[in-house]
């Protein structure tokens, strides 16, 4: 019972941390973040800030990404819950994807936009993708690395589908906890995941409709495939690229 | 040495989980299990307050003449029980990783509900890896 007794030892780095961050917080300049006109009374309670008050996780640097990792029991318990929570909205296993889906597609824009600065903004010849197998592989490594913390597994291509690609994960970070009951066994909570990788397409140039599937085997039980069926558009600007 | 079965008893004294991994422990139907678990959950709270001085977490390790129940007490009130022979030496270490393994496979599963019996295969799978196959 001991062991519940002390406190986290991440609560000490939080409030250390929140420490340093306040003395770099400039009170000069939060407070011309909020200067509207509309609303002057925010000027007003914004412009003496507490010394020891939480910093703005707006005024966080946005290119360190050793401390700004999270949680993942926090996570899977929070989105556990969106599970939970979706699951009382929805009408069937198609619908709830789909919703799963659309919150995936909300973090993959943003993700897509923060990788891009983060590894562009210091690059005197930024680039941005333009061919398709190069986007994958940057998804398969940078954005996976970017938001689990390690590569995909495997990219495939489809062999009866041009138009097809896959990304696996042979343990994937979203749904290492959930057990799908029998009943509803063509549920993939990873439908989450092929949001992220939708948004991220989409946002590259490169239309497509992402969806995920079990594909469990022996040494993998949670092993997932992240499913891609290119636009006819993508695969026509690929033809001329040749 | 050896690891009889495992319980899951909820805060309110119900069996959410039972299940046995060697031979040596009498046979009992589901139903006589739910009522020697309520049992236990009854004498738990008697231990509980008995202590004669300060606050008491209760009883840990009931022994008898051929095994030894050891009771893990979580913050929550979920009890986990570990029926094993007298001399598993291992015993409060086990219940430490259940716990651990209920924490990860149980509460963070988006079909399990709360204080319900524990329907969740990632939940087998891990006492399994942990203790060993057994018999249901």
């Amino acid at each position: 019972m001991s062991a519940y007794a002390q406190p986290h030892p991440r609560f000490s780095v939080l409030s250390s941390s929140s420490l340093s961050s306040a003395e770099l917080l400039s009170p000069t300049n939060s407070s011309g973040r909020f200067s509207l006109p509309s609303a002057p009374s925010v000027t007003t309670t914004t412009g003496t800030p507490k010394p020891l008050s939480r910093p703005n996780i707006y005024d966080r640097p946005l290119n360190k990404t050793r401390t700004a990792e999270v949680s993942a029991a926090s996570f899977a318990f929070l989105f556990s819950e969106v599970v939970q929570y979706m699951q009382k909205r929805v009408s069937g296993i198609n619908d709830l994807e789909r919703r799963l889906n659309t919150l995936g597609y909300r973090l993959g824009t943003r993700v897509l936009e923060l990788m891009i600065w983060r590894s562009e903004f210091a690059s005197k010849t930024p680039k941005r993708e333009i061919r398709f197998l190069p986007a994958l592989m940057s998804i398969h490594t940078n954005v996976w690395r970017a938001v689990f913390g390690k590569p995909a597994d495997a990219i495939e291509k489809s062999v009866e589908n041009e138009d097809e690609y896959m990304i696996i994960d042979n343990d994937p970070v979203v749904t290492r906890n959930i057990s799908i009951p029998r009943d509803m066994s063509q549920l993939s909570c990873s439908s989450f995941t092929a949001g992220i990788v939708e948004a991220v397409l989409d946002g590259l140039g490169f239309p497509a409709r992402v969806t995920a599937h079990n594909t469990p085997n022996e040494t993998f039980p949670q092993r997932t495939t992240i499913l891609i069926k290119l636009e006819k558009s993508v695969l026509e600007r690929e033809e001329l690229f040749k | 040495m050896a690891i009889f079965g495992l319980w899951v008893i909820n805060k309110a004294g119900g069996l959410v989980y039972q299940r046995n991994f060697a031979e040596g422990l009498a046979q009992l139907t589901s139903n006589e299990h739910l009522v020697l678990a309520g049992t236990l959950h009854g004498i738990h709270a008697i231990t509980s307050r008995l202590s004669p001085i300060g606050s008491s977490s209760g009883a840990h390790v009931i022994e008898a003449e051929t095994f030894k129940m050891t009771i893990l007490l979580t913050a929550t009130g979920t009890k986990f029980v570990l029926i094993t022979s007298i001399a598993e030496p291992s015993a409060n270490t086990v219940l430490q990783k259940v716990y651990e393994a209920y924490a990860d496979a149980v509460m963070k599963n988006p079909f399990h509900t709360p204080e319900m019996p524990i329907r969740t295969e990632g939940f087998d799978t891990r006492i399994t890896a942990l203790i060993g196959s057994g018999h249901t």
